[in-house]
């Protein structure tokens, strides 16, 4: 219920404040957005399986989120951002994917 | 949501779904709630700066870089390219400017040289010798003389009784009288029109001993000089382009 609640309240937020990124943060943010989807299927996951857990679920999603930042940020510094980034969606769309294919086990049974 | 502390029974996730709805937030709930909301407001923030920057916006430095180069690059090509076509321009403008002073001053030659050349009519100041010579005792060289008293005087285009005169003007005796200008019989009263200054004209057949005072020795014949501010040199000459002579360049 309240996990409902405060995503409604953040798409309010974002639709209402329509802030603009911090030139520092442009090329993390996307990243970070990915990163946390990506910890964010691992948790429903999670739960549909039933070891979910508050903390794990906390942890891995900033741990996520911060390695994603770090690694692009390591990447700007090297001079291949770009394809760090590149290599940083593909392996977080992976595991987005193979999270979704259990997800939908659990619910279809199939 | 469920931890696994709650006992592991066998309800639908539905039911669970549910369960989760209903119960009190816990701390870890508040985290997890936290979270999803900042990721609902990144994930928003980020879609409305993906969709209003255009691209440009969230592209990273090094295309940022690209794309400028490439930029600066279609300017420069740009710029040459207008620097050309004004190059090309300008010259088009002045050659067309000296094409156009060249026939301009083609043209005045035309005329100054029809004039010299007979081959267009001439109008201009001048005076009119008539020669009245019924006994027929005036003879060529007097009207040579008169030609070349004319000329010395600086006129500009002459005629003689409808014929121009020319530079390869000849005049001789005819058998019986009357005078052959360039192969065309003529006959008294001679007139001679000469375009130039009036004064100077009139002065050069009026010397003493001169072309006047010669004609009027002549018995029965009689010159008399009139100036007029318009005389017209009407008579023309076929252009003969020279059989040897061939220009040369100039030094």
């Amino acid at each position: 219920m309240i996990v409902a609640l405060a995503v409604a309240l953040g798409v309010t937020l974002g639709l209402v404040l329509q802030p603009t990124v911090p030139l520092d943060l442009q090329p993390y943010l996307p990243i970070a957005v990915v990163a946390a989807l990506d910890a964010l299927f691992g948790g429903v996951r999670a739960w549909l399986e039933r070891i979910f857990d508050e903390k794990v679920f906390v942890v891995s999603f900033v741990s996520n989120v911060l390695v994603a930042g770090l690694i692009v940020f390591v990447g700007d510094k090297l001079g291949v951002g770009g394809e760090l980034s590149t290599g940083i969606v593909v392996v977080l769309g992976i595991r987005i994917f193979s999270n979704a294919a259990a997800i939908r086990r659990h619910l279809f049974r199939a | 949501m469920t931890g696994p502390v709650e006992p592991r029974t066998p309800e639908s996730t539905g039911a669970r779904l549910l369960t989760a709805l209903r119960s009190r937030p816990t701390r870890g709930q508040f985290a997890v709630a936290a979270l999803c909301g900042l990721l609902a407001f990144a994930l928003v923030t980020q879609v409305h700066a993906t969709a209003s920057g255009g691209g440009l916006q969230s592209a990273r430095v090094d295309d940022l870089l690209g794309i400028l180069s490439d930029l600066d690059n279609r300017g420069d090509r740009l710029r040459a390219e207008i620097g050309d076509l004004q190059t090309r321009e300008q010259r088009l403008r002045s050659g067309s400017g000296q094409s156009a002073a060249a026939l301009q001053e083609a043209r005045d030659r035309l005329r100054v040289l029809g004039v010299l050349t007979g081959t267009v009519a001439a109008r201009g100041p001048g005076i009119v010798l008539v020669i009245d010579d019924p006994r027929r005792k005036v003879g060529a060289d007097v009207v040579v003389d008169a030609i070349e008293e004319l000329r010395d005087a600086g006129a500009e285009a002459m005629q003689l009784s409808g014929i121009r005169v020319i530079a390869s003007t000849f005049v001789i005796d005819a058998g019986g009288g009357g005078l052959i200008v360039d192969g065309h019989p003529i006959t008294p009263p001679y007139r001679l029109a000469a375009i130039g200054d009036r004064r100077t004209l009139t002065g050069a057949l009026g010397i003493p001993g001169g072309v006047l005072d010669t004609v009027d020795g002549q018995s029965g014949a009689h010159a008399s000089v009139v100036t007029s501010p318009v005389v017209t040199v009407s008579a023309l000459r076929p252009l003969q382009a020279p059989r040897y002579a061939r220009p040369t360049p100039a030094p």
